[in-house]
């Protein structure tokens, strides 16, 4: 019973005019607590979907969702959500923002206390200085800090995190990832994190679940990683078995590809048979 | 003297108190043929660097010369393709293109004109969508038409201010492949600009870091030996390019870039459960306070100074 996260034949089923669609079938998983875990697929291939349910936002069809022990029903602040793009409300400032739900979940504690925790976790993720700045005279890398401190700072059970720095170029994806990761080293929450980027996935979580691609999604295949903690990106892509595991990801992304590369381009050859082929099998949990 | 050539290029953008040093002192040259790719932050001046060469804006100091000429303003030497597209919407594809190709080669009769535009229609597989309007059109096909535009007015050079930026990771992969395949057609001299390692790794021949602005200035050029056509997947057992991958990343994360000075403060946090909302709330609650795991600590956090 370590587990505390624990989805069960999740599934999630849309009417169309062409009959019920099944986005997300039969979908398992069990995440132990203080486990990271990455859900990795192509654009529309439902994991979004699997996430919104976990957060409450949508409605599971059938399956069941458990959590510290409770099943889940509804929207709760014990899972705190950063989304791809941060929802801040444009009239508050930064610091107003992180105070709206931490007004509401520390109603106990006295005022001066929930000031310190907002002030606390805009420090950490680099906003000190600019905390009374409302969004729009922030950067969307700083709106998407503004998001991640605010989701912290309610101190959830589980954090849910919907491809976080989609939005942004990579080299400020690149700070991101060490700002969260810093933050979730301090007190190791359980996060599940959507991504498609093969990188962040690798260098953020304990596990990654790869998703084939919808209708009827599922859990093709997950693959533990095997990097120890804390991390530090150069040691991490340094490490042997980066590149092998990448190449694992990359090669399950494109054989559930969606669409596939108009037929008029020569087909990519293979060059020489992957000395490793047979390899990755090892590297699955389960 | 290299094809494209610029030296002690250099550009501030506003007036004394509110002054950004935007560039500072780029020296960069490309040769006939060849691939480049600048990969930097945003903001770092990677579309001012390009809007530079393509005449689009001035520099304060220093010289761009393109086959030994001067730039001084925008030509149809060279060909741009922007990250939103600048395609006009009332115009279907084919008209689109066909109005850059008018423009450049007015003397050729109407028939060479649309047999020209259908030619690079058909070279970024457009052809079945040739006479959609830019808004019934996905972001990958928008940019098809853009480069599409800016190929067939056979420019000397080809710039690419982050083409594929706004595209979905599939949709950017297959266009990937078909800038790479077209570049090995007609060999054109290519310039892109982007945020993505492995994009510059992917496509060129050379990679240029751009440090973080702002006083942006280009880094040490690594050369990509890899062989064409290059894929994806079989790229990361190569040894040769997981070693250009960690240098680029290594010189934009430390090494090159400027690093902020950073001060340690200790902060209080409250070390406090969240109450359960889902419980009603009464009274009692507010009288005992929150649940409290320690007493409140003091947490070491590094702050970046000056920011």
């Amino acid at each position: 019973m370590s587990d505390y996260l624990i989805l069960s034949k999740v599934t999630k089923v849309y009417p169309s005019p062409k009959g019920p669609a099944v986005i997300v079938k039969d979908f398992d998983l069990s995440i132990p607590q203080g486990q990271f875990v990455s859900i990795i697929g192509h654009s529309g291939c439902g994991k979004s979907t699997v996430l919104s349910m976990i957060a409450g936002l949508s409605n599971i069809t059938s399956g069941g969702i458990i959590l510290a022990g409770r099943e889940l029903s509804g929207a709760g602040p014990d899972r705190g959500v950063v989304f791809q793009s941060p929802c801040l409300l444009p009239w508050l400032t930064a610091f107003d923002n992180v105070m709206l739900g931490v007004n509401q979940v520390f109603f106990t504690a006295p005022k001066y206390e929930r000031r310190q925790i907002a002030e606390y976790y805009l420090s950490v993720v680099g906003l000190a200085e600019a905390m009374h700045k409302r969004p729009a005279e922030l950067s969307a890398g700083m709106r998407q800090r503004v998001g991640i401190a605010r989701a912290f700072a309610l101190s959830p059970k589980v954090l849910l995190l919907d491809e976080p720095f989609g939005m942004l170029d990579s080299l400020t994806r690149y700070e991101l990832q060490q700002v969260l990761l810093e933050l979730w080293r301090k007190d190791r929450k359980t996060a599940v994190m959507v991504t498609h980027d093969v990188d962040e996935a690798l260098f953020l979580s304990d596990r990654i679940v790869m998703m084939t691609s919808g209708p009827e999604a599922e859990v093709g295949d997950i693959l533990s990683v095997p990097f120890t903690r804390p991390r530090e990106r150069q040691a991490v892509m340094a490490h042997p078995d980066y590149y092998r595991l990448r190449e694992h990801l990359i090669s399950f992304l494109e054989n559930h590809g969606t669409k596939k590369a108009p037929a008029t381009q020569p087909a990519p050859k293979t060059v020489e048979p992957l000395p490793k082929s047979e390899e990755p099998t090892e590297l699955l949990v389960q | 003297m290299a094809f494209l050539e610029l030296s002690n290029v250099s550009k501030t953008y506003g007036t004394k108190q509110n002054r950004t040093e935007v560039l500072n002192d780029i020296n960069l040259s490309i040769e006939r043929g060849e691939f480049v790719a600048i990969v930097g932050y945003s903001g770092a001046g990677k579309t001012t660097l390009l809007s530079i060469i393509a005449g689009l804006i001035k520099a304060d100091h220093g010289t761009v010369r393109l086959n030994d000429l001067d730039i001084t303003a925008p030509g149809p030497d060279r060909g741009v393709v922007f990250q939103n597209y600048s395609l006009l919407p009332w115009l279907s594809v084919h008209e689109n293109i066909l109005l850059a190709v008018a423009q450049i080669f007015p003397n050729w009769s109407e028939a060479k004109k649309k047999a020209h535009t259908e030619r690079y229609i058909a070279l970024v597989n457009l052809t079945p969508a040739r006479d959609k309007k830019p808004s019934e059109l996905s972001g990958g096909m928008r940019q098809r038409v853009s480069l599409a535009r800016a190929l067939a007015m056979d420019p000397q050079i080809l710039l690419l201010d982050e083409p594929l930026s706004a595209l979905d990771a599939l949709t950017r992969a297959t266009l990937q492949d078909e800038i790479e395949s077209i570049w090995r057609q007609d060999k054109k001299t290519v310039l892109l600009i982007t945020n993505d390692v492995d994009e510059g790794i992917l496509l060129a021949d050379r990679i240029i870091p751009l440090t973080a602005g702002p006083n942006a200035t280009l880094g040490p050029a690594i050369p990509v030996d890899l062989e064409r056509p290059r894929n994806r997947k079989e790229l990361n057992h190569n040894p040769t390019f997981q070693d250009i991958r960690r240098q680029v990343i290594n010189y934009l994360l430390g090494g090159g870039a400027k690093r902020r000075a950073t001060v340690t403060k200790k902060l209080p946090l409250p070390d406090i459960e969240p109450e359960d909302l889902s419980v009603p709330r009464g009274m009692f609650q507010f009288r005992r306070g929150p649940i409290r795991r320690r007493e409140i600590q003091r947490e070491a956090v590094q702050l970046q100074a000056g920011q």
